[in-house]
């Protein structure tokens, strides 16, 4: 078999191998149980908690909880724009970067602060190493918020009727302490044997084959990595993210930043089942999931290891597939499989440049973010799954006779509402987005590329990525004006909190709900006919109401390649 | 009028529902349908494009003046069609309805006048109509019932046939639980005096045509929950059209206005929108063929929901009472002495359980005049007889004649009078009686002059084909329930035999509501059945509480449906009708999002293919031309409507084969079906409309 096809398998399989015990570790660790690094970070958690005054045993209702991670959500994001804005004269600026400009700064902060990490500059001149490193905090906090947001949900479908969740700071820190940091630092142990810089010095000068001298940014970048794909942020020390060669060395680093990535969105999954006791259900939602996945992801492979007919029609040999763009040491096959994972994650770090692939790929990994819950970002992938399932708990059930219920629970008007209102953000803010981008050449188009469908498919690209808080780019698109800083900025905050919201509401008024014992008439959910039915949801709902904008970018660029 | 097969559509009702599509155009109207308001709005702009087409002459970007008329034509007619499914359905719900009305409407009523102009208390002919709650009338053999009441005073025999279908009279008297009459009905002897119910207007039929005729029909929750789910849909259709304009002018391919509606009605889901209300008013309607009155749209959703059922046991298990099934002889005793004497003691024992025991005697022995033969002889052998009826001191029951006293009983009650005399139980009887009770049976024991005979075995004739019924309903995933007043003993038995799950036995009325209360706090639905008084809290309790027509007033006032036909087995099929509401439901809510798929790929390449030609490769239906393509799409939308009025009225067929089984079924024929049908539906149209644009 073609060794490089063999490599994606063996980092899927690596992936999913590693998911399944750390989806029962997570379980455990929200349920309070007991583990091993009980005895690092008790101490630890106890002081903390102390010190904010804090009782993390005192059970929150799904509005408290709310609260709770929107205000500190809000304090990081004060704390950010202060930093970004004041990062020339604060400390570990060898490189002298000067500060952000506000409405950078605003999309920056907002940006790492919901998971997007869009970056509208480059790590190497636009922030400090103290920027990076509060970036770097932003990570961590980002991915454990919707680890604990996940976890509110969790505790709402256990059997029985409840009136809390649990704790959020208690789920929130133990996101970070008992899986994020300690994965981390073995990433961060494996990239830096792999030679990734680990330093707070300045650039280091160095002479080329050629003989010229020339500067290379270095940093923190062995720390920063780790978090970027394990929290799914994907946000990039230096500003070609994971295609420089210094922030992803070779392939044994490129397979480990694959594997960090999709870990928690598989492990979550698995998690859930567990930790609800209903192992099955979650292989279920895993299953479907992968069939998305699968279902972009290999058409990709296919596409760019066939190259681009119209190179080839130059006269350059197809034998490595369609490799503008890409990486020599990872390859084709690899990279496609990057870019489907890092869209249906909402990582967006980038191994390849999206905008050179082929445009049916191009395609597909908007898809993958317009789906946004094939696996999905950390914690909230499995958030927005969980929408998909109510729309499809409420069709299906009336489809068998009963007034719909998931998990014992009646859906009624109210969590309709809140699913549907969910669902059509996401539409929303792209397509409004777009639209209005569209509509606005003035501020637009001398920030695009390309002219044509190829333009058009950047600032879809653009909006897909900001709402599904994904954070790659079509590169080629001059995103750094006002226009996109500060449209993008808002597309990312809504995108993120009310898909955050919507979910933990709905499992906070369903986890009150009587709970109704499951009878031979119950649709059950842990079914491979009701995956289906989630599917045909997603493809139905998320996909297809993109179908005329796709239509206008990718699929036309497609039909006119002639 | 029991179970009335008529065709779906009557030519008069037709044409009512014709006429009420055009009424129901009102704003006000429509506006209760959030998706259909949208393509009401749809026609009104396309009606101004038109208008502006015809007034400028423009014959441009907006294509043709036939074309656009076309378009909104076909818009309108879409209304048009979902109207008359809402139309046709009421028109069918109210035509049962008033069938069953108009048997009253016009009778006399013999009203007592408390103060007359002649003296007190005299009888005044009055339509019944005139008659108000309180209000006291007679009637008289051969009078029909003028309205709903109790009976005051008297008792009387009562054809119900015209309104249950059922030709044995039935007996109604004061006090008590069968004190209900309804109007309509017809007194076949005796006088009764009978105390109006119900406020003109207010009966329970009056309220169920006004549920029909929507002046008063709300949306059930499930409807609401629905509604929301599709004006959700809309409301993302909605941003997929306006933003398709933008998109179209950066890539240089203006759309057409007509384009863009035609595509925003085919993708809303206007399949489910227009039939929704028809599907809940013929929910209501098939319960009413089924002689069953809801009193709310949401009592017949409630119903498909229904996790247990409390079935009464006589009546509904059992075939009214039980019967004798054996002679169990004690020592020493032949048969044919035993039997004679407890045919004898049951001879003027009109109870069903002595009356069992002659026919059970005649039918063992092989001569057939045998038993009328003995009577008359006996009768005219002993002047002394005389029967000795059942007392609740005695427990027993008998006759004397000639120094002979037969008595036959309870086996506590015939020890008690055995012993007293001083003789003993054989010890064969009493390991009888045990075994009878342990077999679900009650044994009667006979003794003549104190000294046991032997044991009748009584026992419940379970009715033929309930085993299976059970079954159907285990299936649906619904626990049944008996409720009974036997011992805990015979109960389990008969419970085992008829195959229900759980049984109540030596039930007392709050037993009921306290199950009902135990299983609700567990989360699960109840539905039961009741008539009498004592049964009125239980079924205001339960979730679905159906009340007997025969039954009081107070058990109809408390549950949410009344059964004109008095059958117990009745909930089975109202829970049937009530899943096969929410599953018409989900099936069109399906079926009509799935058509989206289709539509898309007929108008998306006719939006942009003018300037756009390359996409030629994404008109997979090889639609004619653009303009064909979105008239083929937007007809298709509108005829399907009144292609699924025959399935939105009488329900998709519901088959307890298990959730899983069923979802797979339904998604198989109305998801797949949903997808495939539109593919070929366009393009057969297409290849006529294709002729013309």
């Amino acid at each position: 078999m073609n060794t490089e096809i063999l490599g994606i398998i063996v980092m899927f399989v690596l992936t999913l191998l590693l998911s399944l015990p750390l989806g029962r570790y997570i379980a455990k660790v929200y349920g309070n149980g007991r583990t091993f690094l009980d005895p690092v970070f008790n101490p630890l958690e106890r002081l903390l908690f102390k010190c904010g005054g804090i009782n993390p045993h005192k059970e929150q209702n799904w509005k408290q909880q709310l609260v709770a991670l929107l205000v500190i959500n809000l304090i990081w994001f004060f704390l950010g724009m202060f930093i970004l804005l004041n990062q020339s004269w604060l400390p570990l600026n060898p490189d002298h970067n000067p500060n952000q400009t506000p409405d950078q700064a605003f999309n920056t902060t907002i940006s790492f602060l919901v998971n997007c990490n869009l970056q509208h500059y480059s790590g190497e001149t636009g922030v400090s190493y103290f920027s990076q490193l509060y970036l770097m905090f932003l990570q961590f906090v980002t991915a454990a918020t919707g680890m604990a947001a996940a976890a509110a949900v969790f505790y709402a479908f256990r059997k029985g009727t409840h009136q809390t969740l649990g704790n959020f700071y208690n789920a929130f820190v133990k996101s970070i302490t008992r899986i994020l940091l300690p994965i981390s630092i073995i990433i961060g142990m494996i990239l830096i044997l792999n030679h990734t810089p680990m330093t707070f010095e300045g650039k280091q000068q160095m002479i080329t084959l050629q003989g010229d001298t020339t500067y290379v940014s270095t940093g923190p970048v062995a720390a920063f990595v780790p978090i970027k794909h394990l929290g799914t942020n994907g946000g990039g020390f230096f500003g070609a993210n994971s295609a420089h060669p210094l922030e992803n060395v070779n392939y044994i680093t490129n397979m480990t930043q694959m594997i960090a990535q999709m870990l928690i969105p598989f492990a979550m999954v698995f998690a859930f089942g567990q930790f609800i006791n209903r192992r099955k259900l979650g292989w279920a939602i895993w299953c479907v999931m992968t069939l998305g996945f699968l279902i972009l992801c290999i058409p990709n492979i296919i596409m760019e290891m066939h190259g681009n007919p119209n190179i080839t029609a130059m006269g350059v040999s197809p034998a490595l597939g369609a490799m503008e763009g890409k990486e020599v040491r990872f390859g084709a096959p690899s990279s496609a499989y990057w870019s489907i994972a890092t869209t249906v994650i909402s990582t967006g770090s980038i191994n390849s440049m999206h905008s050179s692939y082929m445009p049916l790929s191009g395609m597909n990994m908007l898809l993958a973010m317009m789906t946004n819950c094939f696996y999905g970002g950390c914690g909230v992938g499995i958030l927005n799954y969980f929408i998909f399932i109510i729309l499809a708990v409420f069709v299906s059930g009336l489809m068998v006779g009963r007034t719909p219920e998931f998990m014992g629970k009646k859906i009624e008007a109210r969590e309709m509402k809140i699913a549907m209102i969910v669902a059509l953000l996401h539409p929303l803010l792209i397509l409004a987005g777009t639209a209005l981008a569209a509509a606005l050449p003035s501020q637009t188009a001398s920030t695009l590329a390309n002219p044509g469908f190829h333009g058009f498919s950047e600032m879809l690209y653009e909006y897909t990525s900001s709402a599904a808080n994904n954070g790659s780019g079509f590169e080629g698109l001059g995103d750094n004006t006002p226009w996109w800083n500060i449209s993008t900025g808002f597309v990312l905050i809504l995108s993120r909190y009310l898909p955050i919201i919507g979910p933990v509401a709905i499992a906070g008024i369903l986890g009150a709900k009587k709970y109704i014992p499951e009878s031979a008439g119950t649709l059950k959910t842990d079914t491979a006919t009701f995956g289906f039915m989630v599917f045909a949801v997603i493809v139905i709902v998320a996909a297809l109401s993109f179908f005329p904008a796709l239509t206008l970018g990718p699929i036309a660029e497609y039909f006119g390649m002639g | 009028m029991k179970n009335q097969h008529t065709s779906l559509f009557q030519k008069d009702q037709f044409i009512e529902a014709l006429k009420d599509s055009f009424v129901k155009l009102s704003p006000a109207k429509m506006f209760r349908n959030p998706v259909m308001f949208l393509v009401w709005m749809g026609t009104l702009v396309m009606l101004g494009v038109c208008i502006w087409i015809a007034a400028t002459g423009s014959n441009g970007a907006q294509g043709s003046l036939p074309y656009n008329i076309t378009i909104t034509s076909v818009l309108f007619i879409t209304l048009l069609f979902a109207n008359f499914a809402e139309a046709i359905a009421e028109a069918r719900g109210k035509a049962q309805a008033n069938s069953l009305r108009k048997t009253r409407e016009e009778t006399p009523a013999k009203k007592i006048e408390r103060v007359g102009e002649m003296t007190l208390n005299e009888i005044r002919i009055v339509p019944s109509s005139t008659l108000q709650l309180n209000d006291v009338f007679i009637c008289e053999p051969g009078d029909i019932i003028p309205t709903d009441g109790e009976i005051i005073e008297g008792l009387a025999t009562i054809d119900e046939s015209a309104i249950t279908g059922e030709s044995a009279p039935v007996i109604r008297e004061a006090g008590g639980d069968k004190s209900s009459v309804t109007g309509g009905t017809k007194v076949l002897s005796d006088k009764i005096k009978v105390k109006v119910t119900t406020r003109p207007g207010e009966s329970f039929l009056d309220k169920m045509i006004a549920l029909v005729e929507g002046a008063s029909r709300q949306k059930t929750p499930n409807e609401i929950a629905l509604t929301i789910l599709l004006a959700g849909f809309s409301l993302v259709f909605i941003i997929v059209c306006t933003t398709l304009k933008p998109f179209g002018d950066f890539a240089h391919t203006p759309i057409a206005i007509a384009a863009l509606i035609a595509l925003f009605v085919c993708l809303i889901p206007t399949t489910i929108g227009g039939l929704l209300s028809a599907i809940g008013i013929a929910g209501m309607d098939r319960a009413l063929r089924a002689n069953v009155i809801t009193k709310s749209g949401k009592a017949v959703e409630t119903a498909g929901d229904i996790d247990v059922l409390l079935l009464d046991k006589t009546g509904t298990i059992t075939i009214g009472n039980r019967k004798a099934t054996h002679f169990w002889p004690a020592n020493g005793t032949g048969a044919p002495g035993f039997m004679e004497a407890a045919v004898l003691s049951s001879l003027a024992d009109e109870t069903p359980e002595g009356k069992s025991i002659v026919e059970l005697a005649s039918g063992l022995l092989k001569d057939k005049s045998y038993i009328p033969h003995m009577q008359q002889q006996f009768l005219a052998e002993h002047s002394s007889y005389t029967p000795v009826p059942f007392t609740a001191e005695t427990r027993c029951s008998g006759v004397n004649f000639s120094g002979i006293h037969i008595r036959k009983g309870a086996m506590d009650a015939i020890t008690r009078l055995v012993q007293k005399a001083g003789n003993h139980i054989p010890e064969e009887t009493l390991a009888k009686t045990k075994e009878i009770a342990g077999n679900g049976g009650t044994p009667l024991v006979v003794a003549q002059n104190d000294t046991v005979l032997g044991v009748i075995e009584l026992q419940d004739i379970i009715k033929p084909g309930i085993q299976e019924r059970f079954e159907r309903l285990r299936r649906m995933g619904i626990k049944t329930v008996m409720v009974t007043g036997d011992n805990p003993l015979t109960a389990r038995f008969i419970a085992e035999k008829a195959g229900v799950d759980d049984f109540i036995a030596e039930a007392r009325p709050e037993d009921k509501m306290n199950y009902i209360r135990k299983e609700q706090a567990e989360g699960r639905l109840v539905a039961m059945m009741g008539d009498g008084t004592n049964d009125a809290p239980a079924l205001a309790q339960a979730d679905v509480g159906v009340a007997m027509n025969s039954g009081t007033q107070a058990a109809k006032e408390a549950g949410n449906m009344v059964d004109l036909d008095n059958d117990p087995t009745k909930l089975i099929e109202v829970v049937e009708i009530g899943k096969q509401l929410l599953m018409t439901r989900g099936t069109l809510t399906t079926f009509s999002i799935a058509n989206d798929v289709a539509k898309y790929f007929a108008i998306i390449p006719a939006l942009f293919i003018a300037a756009i030609p390359s996409l030629q490769g994404l008109n997979i239906m090889r639609l004619h031309s653009p303009e064909s393509a979105i008239l083929s799409a937007v007809i298709f939308n509108a005829i399907i409507i009144p292609l699924l009025i025959p399935l939105a009225l009488k329900g998709v067929a519901y088959k307890p084969i298990g959730a899983s089984a069923l979802l797979r079924r339904n998604l198989f024929i109305y998801g797949l079906g949903g997808i495939i049908v539109p593919f070929i539906g366009i393009k057969l149209i297409d290849l006529m409309v294709g002729l013309l644009f």
